[in-house]
């Protein structure tokens, strides 16, 4: 018996005045608290999220519906701007802000009723695949302490493993809400680009980056991305929604499923759990095609030359005037600026502000920005062809399940993590990461499911039936 | 392509408003050295005939009016997270050394 009902149906209770969201957020709180040895969480936001709580109910007794998340509690990654609390992105350089406005999504999620209790742990910036980068701790896997969560929206995937709350946000750049849902075992959902607006979030690479849910059920992501969905006239490049995504029908049966192969740099305990998904899939009705993603091959190089040169962009803002830290015995501007990002910053950002750097600096841009950009058309062009022939692509979502905390070292090792699941933000596709089983050492295993751009509606339709005939 | 000298990662140090530790020189240096090299394999990818990709969004020209809108949030509010403040203004050390 899990500690929390399905979104829709808290919400409902809630609603009816079954239940009182109160009750709700001090019941997140408390687990919160009890839970606080896997350090998921930087901060509550328990005095806001209590008093919105109490505004929730009395609206419910004076006959008032707050909402389709009414008192519906959530966690949300700390580089969502939010009332409450303060908003670090588990940086030492943003240690200390109060955001002046909320994010869109944390907006759309308060105005159908639901209340955000915490802030979650991640890689600082989202620089990482396991939170080992957090300026401040490294959160623990919740089905092995000596396992990272995976990263970087590591806090928020643990947090929803451990049932903190029912559910939790994050940011996906390059596989960070997909990899940590793989690795601890919950539903992970990284929307088409533009479908779910940045404004308000701390930007990592522009072009990539993509808020979405974390959750237990691929029906609570779902009910979550139609409230936060849609354009918003604060992102340019936010994108109109399609049509409702509660519509979870039309599922498994006759699509055409291209399955990647899977060579020997996939774990054997990944590859036996994902081949038996995949026959479960196909017993269901999926039509299953073995397909090459030649992409693959080259997604990462590409990603880690656009990423770096929009970090080291992107990053350019924190100069020790307009944030909080500010190096106070400075003699001038330019030291005010070299001191407080030397001493903000911490490994990963300094190595990502170097190599973006060197990407865009004359002499080189062609070489490696320029070409980055052409590959990253490829990339689009052989998903293009792939889907001509199959609905979805499957495959895992990563190589490995959870390794060690403190394991990988090198910084390239840790960027290989991302290997499968940079592809669908070069080119912008939605893509979900469902738990598909354990290895023997009760390890979760995460399936990876990717459609079209657009066809959020559609995978997860295919999610929720691929769902049920794995559980 | 490059193979980064302690020199280059200076320079580039300098260019982004770093400053650098030896040791963090150094470290650099091979780390980046290795990234370079795993990067390399897109020399050998053939993109004949392609246009750079900029944005996936599919949208051209997002335009809006040019008006003052409310959003809830003033002046006051921004520069409440700002380290130094002299009336409405950010307040800078002084640029000349």
């Amino acid at each position: 018996m899990s500690t929390w009902a399905g979104v829709a149906d808290i919400a409902s209770d809630v609603q009816a005045g079954k239940a009182s969201a109160t009750e709700l957020v001090k019941k997140s709180l408390t687990l919160i608290k009890e839970k606080s040895e896997f350090q998921a969480i930087i901060g509550t936001t328990e005095a806001r999220a209590l008093a919105r709580a109490s505004e929730i109910d009395s609206q419910v007794q004076s006959g008032k519906n707050p909402g389709r998340l009414a008192g519906v509690p959530f966690i949300a990654k700390d580089n969502f701007l939010t009332f409450g609390s303060e908003t670090t992105a588990a940086s030492n350089i943003l240690k200390g802000f109060e955001a002046p406005y909320q994010a869109t999504v944390i907006k759309r999620l308060e105005k159908e009723g639901a209340i955000c209790v915490a802030k979650a742990n991640l890689d600082a910036f989202a620089h990482g695949s396991s939170t080992e980068n957090s300026d401040y701790f490294t959160t623990k896997n919740p089905h092995d302490k000596t396992k990272v969560p995976g990263g970087s929206s590591g806090g928020s995937a643990a947090a929803i493993a451990l049932e903190l709350a029912p559910f939790a946000l994050g940011t996906d750049t390059g596989g960070s809400i997909r990899l940590p849902a793989s690795f601890c075992g919950i539903v992970g959902y990284k929307p088409t680009y533009g479908l779910v607006s940045r404004s308000g979030i701390v930007a990592m690479a522009s072009s990539c980056d993509a808020p979405g849910p974390l959750a237990a059920s691929v029906s609570d992501a779902a009910l979550v991305l139609d409230v936060i969905a849609g354009r918003d006239e604060l992102d340019s490049t936010s994108i109109d929604r399609q049509g409702q995504y509660t519509e979870l029908t039309g599922g498994l049966k006759g699509k055409t499923i291209g399955v990647i192969e899977m060579d020997e740099h996939i774990s054997g305990d990944v590859r036996q759990v994902i081949d038996a998904s995949i026959e479960k899939l196909a017993k269901a009705g999926a039509v299953v095609k073995p397909i090459k993603l030649p992409v693959n091959d080259y997604a990462l190089a590409t990603y880690y030359i656009i990423q770096t040169a929009e970090v080291s962009s992107n990053l350019s803002r924190y100069d020790g005037q307009r944030y909080p830290y500010s190096y106070p015995d400075a003699k001038d501007l330019d030291e005010v600026y070299k001191k407080s990002r030397s001493i903000g910053f911490g490994a990963e950002a300094k190595r990502r502000i170097i190599l973006g750097t060197f990407v865009l600096s004359s002499g080189y841009y062609e070489a490696y920005y320029q070409k980055a950009q052409l590959v990253r058309s490829k990339i689009i062009n052989d998903y293009e062809k792939v889907f001509n022939e199959v609905d979805f692509v499957a495959g895992p979502t990563a190589a490995t399940t959870a390794f060690p905390i403190g394991e990988v070292q090198d910084p390239l090792q840790m960027y290989l993590t991302d290997v499968l699941t940079v592809g669908a933000n070069l080119a912008g596709l939605p893509a979900i990461s469902l738990p598909a089983g354990k290895n023997d050492a009760g390890l979760p295993v995460g399936l990876q499911l990717l459609a079209p751009q657009r066809k959020d509606r559609e995978l997860l339709a295919l999610a929720s039936a691929a769902e049920e005939v794995l559980a | 392509m490059a193979k980064l000298t302690k020199n280059d990662v200076l320079k580039l140090a300098k260019l982004a408003k770093l400053e650098l530790t030896d040791e963090e020189v150094e470290r650099l240096v091979s780390e980046l050295g290795e990234i370079l090299g795993y990067v390399e394999q897109l020399d050998k990818v053939d993109v004949t005939g392609l246009e750079a990709t900029t944005q996936v969004s599919g949208l051209s020209s997002v335009t809006r009016p040019d008006e003052v809108k409310d959003y809830g949030y003033k002046p006051a509010d921004l520069l409440k997270q700002v380290s130094a403040v002299e009336g409405n203004q950010i307040k800078v050390k002084r640029m000349l050394a």
